[in-house]
């Protein structure tokens, strides 16, 4: 599994290119998550894909030719802090509640709607505690689950950042 | 100044210093067509889209600049997928401008709309939809600076017929390129450098891969000069036949699946490899398993991308051929190589003697004789367009380039079809030069349409079909790997001489060997366009051969047949 970090134009069909380079390369994504950055002409991925370091090299040098792409970067090696956000929608009748925000407490989860039958439980962390809480949730009865998908940053100094502002014109060198 | 859509593009396509665009009209862009009437751009009207494409990459190709090609929406479109994926896996820089229906259509099926952005996606180096009159000078400016800076490679700009319509002021100052400021790397750090001139100046056997990116860099001299302070033999890709003269001593010949025996055997002992604009193609190493085993491997490269993708390289220089060269040269060693310079040329002497002119002629007519005659003919120097299969293979062997960009050929792609609409290119772009095609029946009848572009254009170019009855190069593959079952793979062609006459071009058909230089000559007389049909021997294999799959050394040579392992030395 490689993690890897992209800055890219918050312009139409830059995922779509993202995505299809993946394909291109037969390389599976796990995971593509996009958000907003501070400069709303950019934003950020986190995309995790199914491969290994080479497989890693060559998806972050192939996503950094892409003309929209401003800064793309493997971090699997690095020490890195990574996220994953879940919304479970569980059973919960009379009998199994208490039970239900006992292991909620152990999780640092989050109880965030309540029904007469059942409850949606939010929970974020690493994608290994997400598991774990799902694993314990399960024979309660499990109705409804979304996952955001990781979001990852390097930890410290350790900075990601997109290079300048978004829209200079270009060194023509720096087109590969 | 208001202008419309249109008008801005042609004065923008102007403004960049184009001549040319190949072309084929249709509903969508209309308007533009409206506008080149009234414009310097000289038109040329192809008969396929995907020719219209060939020939803007052969252009590109024969000088090093972008080619233009034009089409319609929908079908005329799609008819160029094939030449963008042709030029995209050579790396040619070539823009395609393509009508789209109006941008209120967008998305509703309309009549001859097709999402070409889409289709072309992973087959472009970039493309963009332009739906504003407004976006069109900067757009085109930005699709020629990705066109061709860095890797080059084909761009596609789509334009929906309202912007081409809409007229908004044009001012050229004003939209200069935006494009996205990238971080600059430094992977070509010192460390880096100092690894590879160590290996460099101490390797006992060291060879030279020199790719096409050395071309595309413009190094050739800096290539010369890095030959000679290293004092280090060169082997060539396919793409890369051109970037040192065939006729240098220290060039041993091609690489490769179809390359010289005693050239793989060199790679497969050598040890440090020094790979120069060169993207280890499979057709280049064979089993990479036991590709030369004992090399350390150095990569002069300047996409990211390529290092160790398919070849683990131990010194990775990242970043342009001729900068990068420039930088090694003041620090590179000339030790003497003596003993093993001496032991390639006895490898090459063991191999093959590539002597066909000195034996006698037996009656039959081998495409080596062509190709070999038509080398002696020109002195080496016309420009060849070649299609693809064994001819295309029997010309990299047998031809002799010593300039660079005079043999145009799809490599990543192998397209049939690619030679005539290519030469067509190539001649417009270098008018004096000499031009030939060298395609086999099969291919060139999948493109032989562009003909009448010759003839409406009244161009000058000379083409030679090497014969064989065959889809040659697979029919090779049937006789090695499929117990010779020829399953359609014998083929009926037109009478191609007579084909030429219908079109209004001469055409010659030539049987013996003994007649094949007099024709040759006499077709360069010529100030027209001349069509050779060379009817050679059917069932010829191209030796040695690498099978796919196998080891670089494992080469299938030319049964005891002393007519041709090759021709004479260049
Ligand atoms: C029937 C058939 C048989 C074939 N048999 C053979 C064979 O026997 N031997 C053979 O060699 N080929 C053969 N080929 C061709 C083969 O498939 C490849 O196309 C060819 O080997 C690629 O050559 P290349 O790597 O030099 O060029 P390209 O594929 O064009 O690669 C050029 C490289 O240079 C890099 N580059 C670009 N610009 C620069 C720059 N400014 N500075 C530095 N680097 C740069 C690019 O990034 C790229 O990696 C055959 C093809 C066909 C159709
Ligand atoms: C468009 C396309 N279709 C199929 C092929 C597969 N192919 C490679 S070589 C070849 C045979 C070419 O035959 P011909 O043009 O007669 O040339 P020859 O090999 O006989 O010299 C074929 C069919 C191809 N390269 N391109």
């Amino acid at each position: 599994m490689q993690t890897l970090v992209a800055y890219v134009e918050n312009k139409p069909g830059v995922l779509n290119r993202v995505s299809s380079l993946a394909r291109r390369l037969a390389i599976n994504i796990d995971s593509l998550t996009v958000g907003p950055t501070d400069n709303p002409q950019v934003a950020r991925m986190t995309i995790v894909a199914h491969t290994d370091e080479k497989g890693g090299h060559r998806l972050e040098a192939s996503l950094e030719k892409l003309v929209d792409v401003l800064l793309a970067e493997n971090i699997s090696e690095r020490s890195l802090l990574e996220r994953d956000l879940a919304l479970i929608k569980v059973l919960a009748d009379q009998q199994s509640r208490p039970h239900l925000m006992e292991l909620i407490k152990v999780f640092r989860a989050r109880v965030v709607d309540v029904a007469p039958e059942s409850l949606i439980i939010e929970v974020s962390g690493t994608v290994d505690k997400i598991d774990g809480l799902l694993e314990v949730l399960r024979p309660f009865g499990v109705l409804e689950m979304a996952r955001s998908g990781r979001i990852s940053m390097t930890r410290g100094g350790d900075l990601l950042r997109p290079p300048g502002a978004a829209m200079a014109s270009v060194e023509p060198a720096n087109v590969t | 100044m208001k202008l419309t859509g249109a008008e801005i593009l042609c004065e923008s396509l102007t403004k960049l210093g184009v001549q040319h665009i190949f072309g084929y009209p249709g509903g969508a862009i209309l308007p533009v067509y409206d506008a080149l009437g009234k414009s310097k751009l000289h038109h040329i009207l192809v008969r396929h889209e995907q020719g219209a494409t060939h020939m803007a990459d052969g252009y590109a190709r024969a000088t090093g600049g972008v080619g233009v090609a034009m089409a319609t929406s929908g079908p005329g479109a799609t008819n160029m997928v094939t030449g963008i994926a042709t030029a995209m896996l050579d790396s040619s820089p070539v823009v395609c401008i393509t009508g789209q229906v109006s941008s209120k259509l967008l998305g509703t099926d309309a009549f001859q709309e097709i999402d070409i952005t889409g289709i072309t996606m992973p087959i472009t180096k970039h493309n963009v939809v332009v739906s504003r009159a407004e976006d069109v000078a900067r757009t085109v400016r930005e699709a020629f600076v990705i066109a061709n800076t860095g890797r080059p490679g084909p761009v596609l700009v789509d334009i929906t017929k309202d912007a081409q319509q809409a007229s908004c002021e044009f001012d050229w100052e004003a939209c200069a390129p935006r494009l996205p400021q990238k971080r600059l790397r430094n992977d070509h750090n010192q460390a880096e450098f100092d690894r590879a001139l160590e290996l460099l100046n101490t390797a006992k056997r060291p060879l030279i891969l020199a790719g096409r990116g050395i071309m595309l860099s413009g190094a050739m001299r800096a290539f010369e000069q890095f030959v000679r302070t290293s004092n280090i033999p060169v082997a060539m890709t396919l793409l890369g036949i051109g970037c040192f003269p065939a006729s240098d001593p220290m060039n041993l010949g091609m690489m490769g699946m179809h390359g010289e025996a005693w050239v793989n055997h060199a790679i497969q002992e050598s040890d440090l490899l020094i790979a120069i604009g060169m993207r280890f193609d499979d057709r280049v190493t064979g089993d990479l398993r036991t590709y030369a085993k004992g090399a350390r491997k150095i990569h002069i490269e300047i996409d990211r991308a390529e290092i160790n993708k398919n070849v683990k390289v131990d010194a990775a220089l990242v970043g342009d051929a001729r900068q990068t060269l420039e930088k090694l040269i003041p620090h590179t060693a000339n030790p003497d190589r003596g003993p093993w310079l001496a032991h390639i040329k006895e490898l090459k002497g063991d191999s093959a003697v590539r002597d066909i002119q000195s034996l006698p002629d037996n009656g039959h007519l081998y495409a080596a004789h062509v190709i070999n005659d038509l080398w002696k003919e020109t002195r080496g120097e016309a420009i060849v367009v070649t299609d693809v299969g064994q001819h295309q293979m029997w010309e990299a062997q047998y031809y002799h380039h010593n300039q660079p960009r005079t043999l145009i050929t799809s490599g990543g792609l192998g397209t049939m079809g690619f030679a005539l609409p290519a030469a067509i290119g190539a001649k417009f772009a270098k008018p004096e030069s000499e031009v030939w095609v060298v395609a086999g029946d099969g291919g060139f009848q999948m493109t032989m349409c562009e003909l009448a572009t010759i003839v409406q254009e009244k161009i000058n170019i000379k083409i030679a079909i090497i014969n064989n009855g065959f889809l040659g190069m697979v029919r090779q593959w049937q006789e090695f790997f499929y117990d010779k079952r020829y399953v359609a793979t014998p083929l009926v062609a037109p009478d191609f001489a007579a084909l030429a006459n219908a079109f209004g071009i001469r055409g010659e058909r030539i049987t013996a060997r003994g007649d094949v230089l007099p024709t040759i000559r006499s077709a360069r007389e010529s100030k027209e366009t001349v069509l050779i049909d060379f009817r050679v021997e059917q069932e010829d294999s191209v030796y040695p051969m690498v099978p796919a799959g196998a080891s670089l050394h494992e080469m299938i040579r030319r049964p005891n047949n002393p007519l041709v392992e090759t021709a004479s030395e260049p």
